[in-house]
């Protein structure tokens, strides 16, 4: 297996640390007398979306965090059970909204595991290499926020004019900005349009210049390193046992990253990093988001250049389980009936009676699917682990002890995106 | 010598003349602080629009004001959920006369593709919506449409219909 | 030190629970198991603190309620993935639980992972956990009847969304 260092565990409880921590907390605010209990959210400007905190808190100092969620449930399990397969792919769209494709991708990737479906390989390369754009852009919008909480807004701007670069490479791939729906299981829609290399390349480009800039205007910037060295540390045991994982895991020590622990679509054959840092702080998962960033990079521009040597179709030709494409349904007698063989309610795809588990790395940390199937068009359970439903439960740990304008600054950090939190 | 010309002469540049209505609406309609109510998917769309591409500046609506007592244009973007939806009439009852509200997208129209047991299939049940934009999500270029209808919308008002209660 | 393989695990788990253990498969290479819930905390915490298997990170926990489907032998069902941080092996293990009796042990002594992901179980499936410092519903509202995502609960909900109290705030009180 290619892991690069593992993280070396100190023997240390977490469950033991915390309950130290709480205590010590707790002490020292009976000693001073009363306490005041300040509702942030669930409409606030910095809460990013609808996460609703009850902060106890000690004249500045936050005692105690109790985060409230639930707010953005849209019940997508439940839904799940009533689509079939190929419809919940747009479902997923709007689960993780800063990076769809990925979750797009995601979903096919779990799918394509339990039926056993084999992708061809000009897919799996596309598919890198709109899932690594479509990283970048979520670090960068998160960058930018990050920034933006503390004060730096015009890190936002630079940050988000590459965003709309990237809106503007899915627009022209796939027809749509944000939701973009690409992803089939056993492939992808279609292939990609004249153009596309060009845009690719003037992307990769232009955001390493961007990375560099943002570098220079905070990295070192006085206020910036206040208001995040030191600020919301999380201890890699901690971060462990809370089930955290993505950057934020990463900017504790821990090297896991699903692409190189289970790798998915061909990552093994990319030369790339997964850079950790040590600190576990704001500025740490700061940092690291960049340096993920220039990782994503790399593997873009080696994806880029294999590109015109891998050619062929981009979707499997097993057409009892996968849509065929548009073109040739609409001008081909047998592929018509395979879609209508597809799509129809008694026939639908033949998926084994089997249950899975199966996860890929979106950029805030592992995705992961269990998919019950009982043989039939509608899978009977999906259950979606999502990557921001266990970074926020460390929250209120690592907001605590800290002062009132430290919790956007970390809430910001952790990239939580209530779609996928509260699904 | 009619009436227009005598005023011209003796009033000079220093007065303008003009409707009560269509003073107060020119500087409301040009001036709408927004109350942004941004969910879900809808509310990265409306970050973009506020973001420098496409700017929401031009159109004098960019004070973003998070405090509802300061805004007169709720932005409801995104899907509400049955958890939510009391926060939502909440602030929307907090924000002082006069208030106009655009329901943003599909989810906060009718609840769009999800007919899930916890949404609520339009926020439209709850509060009065004014304009109605439709997509999943919508681009920016439709809410600034969206904007431009509200302004108009703005413009055509008479202050003593909002005094008397419509 | 000697890094777990499927196999491994599997002949570790069967040589200490040998008939408690219900069924073992491997799928694509993905080991999981089952065994009577009443059990399930034992052999986690087994998993969890034998050095030779040291599955050190719970992933997830869900539940799954089998009344259509008909082939558990009871009722609900509740999911656990387990994962080795050494060489990122995972395991599943699935339990089930019959419908008069809701109730299984809580894993959060073991893992403060499981907090919230129980609370999510509890919350859609009404599965109490045993020993839960905090078992309150955490995606619904307070107030809400009913678990959701039961087989017998409609997709478009039971009249919830169109009778909830509306002007109702949440009050920190109650928390």
């Amino acid at each position: 297996m290619n892991i690069m260092n593992q993280a070396k565990f100190d023997k240390i409880d977490p469950i033991a640390l915390k309950e130290e921590r709480e205590k010590s907390l707790r002490t020292v605010s009976d000693q001073n007398g009363e306490h005041m209990i300040v509702n942030l959210g669930p409409q606030h400007p910095s809460t990013h979306g609808t996460l609703h905190n009850i902060l106890e808190l000690n004249g500045e100092t936050v005692v105690k965090a109790t985060p409230v969620i639930g707010y953005l449930h849209t019940g997508f399990e439940k839904l799940g059970e009533h689509l079939d397969y190929h419809q919940f792919i747009t479902v997923t769209d709007r689960m993780n909204y800063l990076s769809s494709m990925n979750n797009n991708i995601g979903f096919a990737i779990a799918v394509e595991e339990l039926a056993e479906v084999e992708v061809p390989p000009r897919a799996q390369l596309l598919r890198v290499i709109l899932s690594e754009m479509s990283r970048i852009g979520d670090h960068l919008a998160c960058v930018g926020l990050q920034a933006m909480d503390v004060g730096a807004f015009s890190v936002f701007l630079w940050c988000w004019k590459w965003r709309e670069k990237m809106y503007d490479i899915f627009e022209h791939t796939t027809g749509a900005r944000l939701t973009t729906s690409f992803a089939r299981i056993g492939g992808l829609a279609k292939d990609i349009p004249e153009g596309f290399e060009q845009m690719a390349t003037e992307f990769v480009e232009n955001v390493a210049r961007v990375l560099d800039e943002t570098e220079l205007m905070i990295s070192r910037n006085r206020i910036f390193i206040d208001r995040s060295q030191g600020i919301g540390i999380l201890e890699k045991e901690i971060a462990c046992s809370y089930g955290v994982t993505g950057p934020v895991l990463r900017a504790s020590g821990v090297p896991y990253d699903v692409r190189k622990a289970h790798p998915y679509s061909g990552y093994e054959t990319f030369d790339f990093e997964i850079p950790t840092e040590p600190d576990g702080d704001s500025y740490a998962r700061y940092k690291l988001r960049l340096a993920e960033m220039r990782q994503s990079l790399r593997i873009i521009q080696q994806g880029m250049e294999r590109l015109p040597d891998v050619q062929g179709p981009v979707i499997a030709d097993d057409f009892k389980m996968v849509l065929p494409p548009k073109d040739n349904v609409y001008n081909n007698m047998e592929e018509l009936i395979h879609h209508f063989k597809i799509v129809m309610r008694t026939h639908g795809p033949k998926i084994p009676v089997r249950e899975f588990y199966s996860s890929t790395e979106v950029p805030n940390g592992e995705l992961g699917w269990y998919i019950i199937s009982d043989g039939g068009m509608f899978p009977y359970r999906i259950r979606t682990r999502s990557p921001s439903f266990y970074n926020y439960q460390v929250f209120p740990y690592m907001l605590e002890g800290h002062m009132i304008p430290d919790v956007p600054a970390i809430l910001s950090t952790l990239n939580v995106i209530a779609g996928e939190l509260d699904r | 010598m009619g009436l227009e010309t005598l005023l011209a002469e003796k009033l000079k540049d220093t007065v303008l003349l003009s409707k009560m209505d269509a003073v107060i609406n020119w500087g409301r309609s040009n001036s709408l602080w927004p109350a942004p109510f941004g969910t879900a998917c809808c509310a990265i769309e409306m970050m973009s629009l506020f973001a420098n591409k496409y700017d929401l500046a031009r159109f004098g609506a960019e004070v973003l004001r998070f405090s509802p007592r300061q805004a007169d244009l709720m932005l409801v973007s995104g899907r509400i959920s049955i958890k939510m939806m009391p926060v939502l009439s909440t602030i929307w009852r907090q924000m002082p006369e006069p208030k106009w509200c655009i329901s943003m997208g599909a989810c906060a129209c009718s609840g769009g593709m999800f007919n899930t047991y916890t949404l609520v299939q339009g926020v439209d049940q709850f509060i009065p919506v004014d304009v109605y934009i439709p997509g999943c999500p919508p681009r920016p270029e439709v809410v600034l449409d969206a904007l431009m209808e509200i302004q108009k919308k703005v413009r055509g008002e008479k202050l003593l219909d909002r005094l008397h209660g419509e | 030190m000697q890094e777990p393989t499927n196999d491994m695990v599997l002949n570790l788990l069967q040589e200490t629970f040998n008939d408690r253990i219900l069924k073992t498969e491997v799928v694509r290479n993905q080991l999981q198991i089952e065994v009577i819930g009443t059990h399930v905390y034992e052999l986690i915490k087994f998993l969890k603190d034998d050095e030779r298997c040291d599955f050190s990170y719970l992933v997830d926990i869900g539940g799954v309620d089998f009344l259509k489907n008909g082939d558990g032998p009871e009722r609900f069902g509740v999911i656990y993935i387990l994962q080795n941080m050494n060489n990122y092996l995972r395991i599943i293990i699935r339990t089930y639980i019959s419908e008069e009796d809701l109730e299984i042990d809580s894993l959060t002594p073991l893992y403060l992972a499981a907090n919230w992901a129980e609370r999510e179980v509890y919350d859609m499936f009404g599965i109490s956990f045993k020993g839960h410092p905090d078992l309150r519903r955490i995606l619904m509202p307070d107030d809400y009847e009913g678990h959701p995502l039961r087989k017998d609960y409609p997709l478009q909900g039971r009249g919830e969304r169109e009778n909830f109290s509306r002007y109702e705030y949440y009050e920190p009180s109650k928390v």
